[in-house]
C-alpha cells in the first residue's frame, strides 16, 4: 500500500445520450506506481478519453461502479478543482476555447488557484511572468500566444503546446495527456516529449494516450496498456508499441472476445 | 442598531446573503404623507425652499403626467404600480444641508463607510502615510444622496478653486438659479415620457455639475444614491453642463436595502456638452434585485439623455447594470454639433427573476457625427434581458457613422436574451453597421477551467469578465475592478 499512487479498479461509467444510457467504461483496472509513465493505446471509441474525463471529474459521465484513488484519496469523491489541487492534470484531446479570456491571465489565475489550494504563496505578476517566459522559451512558443485569448484561433499544434505549457506551470504529480501528439509537427513532437520527460521524478507519474508508436520513441513508457470496448485488455512493456504498430489490434481483440 | 442587526439576521436566515448592501439604517426620517397630488408637490417644493418658477414647472409636469399612460412597449412585466401608495419625500431629520462632515449624522457616515463610499477627504488625502509601494487612491469628490436629500458633498472647495460647481441640485436651484433654469428640462422635456414627467413633478435631489469653459475637472466626480426608507420612491435629478473645451468624468453608484416590496426609482439625467466639450458618464447600478424567487427589488425606470450641442463635443455613457428587479433605461445621445461623438458601452446582467430592457438611442443631426454602441447582455437563472437600440440618421447628418455590436451570453437554459435594433436612415451618405452574437457558457468551458483548478464561480467570473472586457475597460480604473467583482457576485449560484 505504501507505494500506491494511481489505482483504478473495476471502473465503470456511462453517459445518458438522448435518454438512453450508454455504457462506456466497463471495468477498467489500472495501476500506475509513483515515478512511472504509462501509455494507453486502443481503437477509436474504445473509451480512452472517457477514462481521462472520469478521472478528472467531468460530471456528464456517471460512475456506476469501481474505484479510483490517487495518493490514497478517493478521487471520485472530489470536485474537479480539488483533483487539480491534488496534482491531477489533463491535457485535453480537444482544448477548449475561452473567448475574451486572456491566456496569460487565465494561466496566472489557474496557477494561483492551485497554489492557494496547496498552501503555497501566490505568484505576483513579476514572478509569474518570469516563470512563464522560461516555459514558453522551452516550448518555442512566442510571447504573442500569451496575449491572445485562450485557444481562440490557435492552430491545432499551438493548442497542444499551450496544454503542455499549462501542465508545466501547474506542476502536477499525475498528468494525463490525451493525444497531445496529434497534430504536432516533428520538431514540436520532440519539444513536447521533452516537456514531459523533464518532469519525470520519483513523485510524478503520467498516463499518455496515443495512437502513434512514434511518440513512445521519445517518451519511453514503463508500461503500455491496450484499451478496447471500455476495458484494459492487455498490458506489456515498451516493446508492445512496435508490435501493435506492425500487427494492429486484431489479435488482442480476438483474444479478449 | 438593533433594527440593523435584526434585518441582517432575517436576511441571513433567508439564505439570500449574496446581496451584500442590503442592510438598513435606523435613522429618524421626515416623511411626506403617502400619496401623489398637487399638495405633495407643493410640500416637496416648500421643504426644499424652492422659488416660484420651479413649483410652476413641477405642477406643469404633474399635469402632463396625469394625462399620460405607463409605457407598455418594453419587454418587462410587473403588477400595476399604485402611485398613491408611496411616500414622495423622505429625508433624514436633523439639519438640512450640512456644511461639513462634522455636521453629518454619524449613523449616516457609518452607512456610507459600510458601503465602501469614501466621504472623508482627509483619509483620502493621507496618501503619504500609506505603506511603501502602496499607491493612494486618486481622490474622488462624492455627493451622497440618502433617500430624498443629499447628505454631504465632498471636495467642494478644491473643485471651486478650479471653477467647477458640484453640489446637490436643490442647492444649485438656490445658488445658481440662472444656470438651472436655463438647462433644466432642456434635454429631457417635462412631458418627454411617463416616468420623466413623474420625475419632473416630484424630484427631490440629485447632483448638479457645471464645468466652465476650458476647464478639465481636476478629479472624478461621483454621486452615490442610497434608498433606505420603506415605501418611498426615489426620484433624483442630475444635470451636468460642460462648457466649450471643458471636460468631466462622472460616476454614479447606487444600492438599497433588501425588502419584500418593490420600490420605484425613476431618475432623470440630463447632460449638455458644448463645443469641444467632453462628458464621460459611468454608472454602476446595483439596486437591490429582489430575492431568488423574484420577491422585492427596485423598479429602475430611468431617463438619461445627453445633448452634444457643440461641434466636436463628446458624450460617453458606460453602464454596468447588475441590480434592480426591473431595469428600463436607454441612455441616449443627441448629436447636434458637427463632428460630435456619442458612445454607449453597456453590460447588463440579469439573474434569478430579474428583467432588463435597456439600450440606447443615437440621434445623428449634425454632419460627420459618429456613434459607437457596444452592448453586452448576460442572462442567468430565469431572467430576461433585452437590448433595445435606436440609431437615427437625420437628413443633415452627412457622412455620419454608427457602429453597433450587441453580444448576448446565456448561462443555463431557462433565461432569455433578445436584441431589438431599430435603424432609421434619412441620409444617403450616412453609414450604419450592426453586428450581433449570442453564445452560452458551455459545460466544456466550465470543466476546462475547473480542471485547471478554478472554482466554478471563478470560472464563470473569468468567462463573463472576458465577455465584458470591451465595456469594462471604459470604466475609470478603480471602478473597473469593483465592477468585475460585482459581476461575479451577481452571478453567484447561477450555475450548477
Ligand atoms: N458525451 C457523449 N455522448 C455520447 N457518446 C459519447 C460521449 N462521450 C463519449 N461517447 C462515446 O463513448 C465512446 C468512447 O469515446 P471516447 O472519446 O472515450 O473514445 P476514445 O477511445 O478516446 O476514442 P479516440 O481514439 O477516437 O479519441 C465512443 O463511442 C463515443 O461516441
Ligand atoms: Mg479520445
Amino acid at each position: 500500500m505504501s507505494n500506491e499512487f494511481v489505482r483504478i479498479a473495476g471502473l465503470c461509467a456511462k453517459i445518458s445520450d438522448g435518454g438512453t444510457d450508454k455504457e462506456i467504461l466497463r471495468g477498467v483496472d489500472l495501476e500506475i506506481p509513483a515515478g512511472e509513465v504509462h501509455a494507453i493505446m486502443g481503437p477509436n471509441g474504445s473509451g480512452k478519453s472517457t477514462l481521462s474525463y472520469v478521472l478528472a471529474g467531468r460530471e456528464d459521465y456517471e460512475v456506476t461502479g469501481g474505484t479510483a484513488t490517487f495518493k490514497g484519496q478517493d478521487l471520485l469523491a472530489l470536485e474537479p478543482e480539488e483533483r487539480a489541487a491534488l496534482g491531477l492534470f489533463l491535457a485535453f484531446q480537444a482544448p477548449v476555447e475561452l473567448p475574451g479570456v486572456n491566456n496569460a491571465n487565465f494561466l496566472r489565475t489557474a496557477v494561483n488557484a492551485v497554489r492557494r489550494a496547496r498552501g503555497q504563496d501566490e505568484l505576483d505578476a513579476v514572478a509569474f511572468l518570469k516563470a512563464v517566459r522560461k516555459e514558453t522559451k522551452h516550448l518555442s512558443m512566442s510571447d504573442d500566444m500569451l496575449k491572445r485569448n485562450v485557444n481562440v484561433g490557435f492552430s491545432g499544434g499551438e493548442k497542444k503546446r499551450n496544454e503542455v505549457l499549462q501542465m508545466r506551470m501547474l506542476a502536477p504529480s499525475f498528468a494525463i495527456l490525451d493525444e497531445t501528439d496529434s497534430g504536432l509537427d516533428i520538431d514540436a513532437l520532440r519539444i513536447v516529449a521533452e516537456g514531459v520527460n523533464s518532469l519525470r521524478a520519483p513523485d510524478f507519474s503520467a498516463l499518455v494516450i496515443t495512437h502513434h508508436q512514434r511518440l513512445l520513441d521519445y517518451i519511453v513508457p514503463d508500461r503500455i496498456h491496450v484499451m478496447a470496448r471500455g476495458r484494459i485488455i492487455h498490458s506489456g512493456g515498451p516493446e508492445l508499441a512496435k508490435q501493435l504498430e506492425a500487427q494492429g489490434y486484431a489479435r488482442f481483440l480476438a483474444e479478449a472476445a | 442598531m438593533p433594527a440593523i442587526a435584526e434585518t441582517r439576521d432575517a436576511v441571513e436566515s433567508l439564505g439570500q446573503s449574496t446581496y451584500k448592501w442590503g442592510f438598513e439604517t435606523d435613522i429618524e426620517m421626515d416623511l411626506a404623507p403617502k400619496g401623489l397630488n398637487e399638495d405633495t408637490i407643493r410640500l416637496i417644493s416648500r421643504r426644499k425652499e424652492e422659488p416660484e418658477w420651479l413649483l410652476g414647472w413641477r405642477l406643469k409636469a404633474f399635469q402632463a403626467w396625469q394625462a399620460m399612460a405607463e409605457p407598455t412597449w418594453a419587454k418587462v412585466s410587473h403588477p400595476p404600480i399604485d402611485f398613491q401608495d408611496a411616500h414622495y419625500y423622505a429625508a433624514p431629520k436633523k439639519k438640512a444641508g450640512p456644511k461639513s462632515l462634522d455636521e453629518v449624522d454619524p449613523e449616516l457616515l457609518r452607512t456610507y463607510e459600510k458601503l465602501g463610499i469614501p466621504l472623508h477627504e482627509q483619509a483620502l488625502l493621507a496618501g503619504v502615510e500609506l505603506p511603501e509601494g502602496q499607491e493612494a487612491r486618486a481622490p474622488i469628490a462624492v455627493d451622497a444622496v440618502f433617500d430624498s436629500v443629499s447628505v454631504v458633498t465632498t471636495f467642494r472647495e478644491t473643485l471651486a478653486k478650479a471653477g467647477v460647481i458640484f453640489c446637490p441640485i436643490s442647492e444649485a436651484v438656490r445658488d445658481h438659479p440662472e444656470l438651472v433654469r436655463r438647462y433644466l428640462g432642456s434635454v429631457v422635456p417635462v412631458s418627454d415620457n411617463f416616468y420623466a414627467a413623474l420625475n419632473s413633478a416630484v424630484f427631490t435631489d440629485g447632483s448638479f455639475v457645471y464645468v466652465p469653459r476650458g476647464v478639465r475637472c481636476p478629479m472624478e466626480l461621483s454621486t452615490y444614491f442610497r434608498i433606505n426608507a420603506r415605501n418611498t420612491g426615489q426620484f433624483e435629478r442630475t444635470l451636468i453642463v460642460v462648457e466649450d473645451g471643458a471636460s468631466v468624468s462622472y460616476l454614479e453608484g447606487c444600492t438599497a436595502p433588501m425588502r419584500d416590496e418593490n420600490q420605484l426609482h425613476a431618475a432623470v439625467v440630463e447632460l449638455v456638452a458644448m463645443d469641444d466639450a467632453s462628458i464621460k458618464y459611468s454608472t454602476v447600478q446595483n439596486w437591490y434585485p429582489g430575492d431568488e424567487n423574484g420577491r422585492g427589488g427596485i423598479y429602475n425606470f430611468v431617463t438619461k439623455r445627453g445633448a452634444c450641442r457643440g461641434a466636436r463635443s463628446k458624450i460617453s455613457w458606460t453602464q454596468v447594470e447588475t441590480g434592480s428587479a426591473i431595469t428600463w433605461k436607454y441612455p441616449s445621445c443627441i448629436l447636434q454639433g458637427d463632428g460630435a461623438v456619442g458612445e454607449f458601452y453597456s453590460v447588463a446582467v440579469t439573474n434569478n427573476h430579474q428583467q432588463a430592457d435597456t439600450g440606447t438611442k443615437m440621434i445623428h443631426l449634425g454632419r460627420n457625427t459618429r456613434s459607437t454602441i457596444i452592448a453586452k447582455t448576460i442572462s442567468a437563472g430565469q431572467s430576461d434581458s433585452t437590448y433595445r437600440g435606436l440609431v437615427r440618421m437625420m437628413p443633415k447628418a452627412s457622412g455620419a457613422r454608427n457602429f453597433t455590436q450587441c453580444d448576448s451570453l446565456l448561462i443555463g437554459d431557462r433565461c432569455g436574451a433578445h436584441t431589438v435594433p431599430y435603424i432609421e436612415s434619412r441620409n444617403m451618405t450616412a453609414k450604419v453597421e450592426h453586428e450581433a452574437t449570442t453564445s452560452k457558457i458551455s459545460e466544456d468551458q466550465l470543466f476546462y477551467c475547473r480542471q485547471r483548478g478554478l472554482s466554478e464561480e471563478d470560472a464563470v467570473g473569468l468567462i463573463v469578465n472576458g465577455f465584458c472586457k470591451d465595456v469594462l475597460k471604459e470604466l475609470p480604473m478603480e471602478f473597473a475592478v469593483e465592477a468585475q467583482k460585482l459581476l461575479q457576485i451577481s452571478l453567484e449560484g447561477s450555475v450548477g
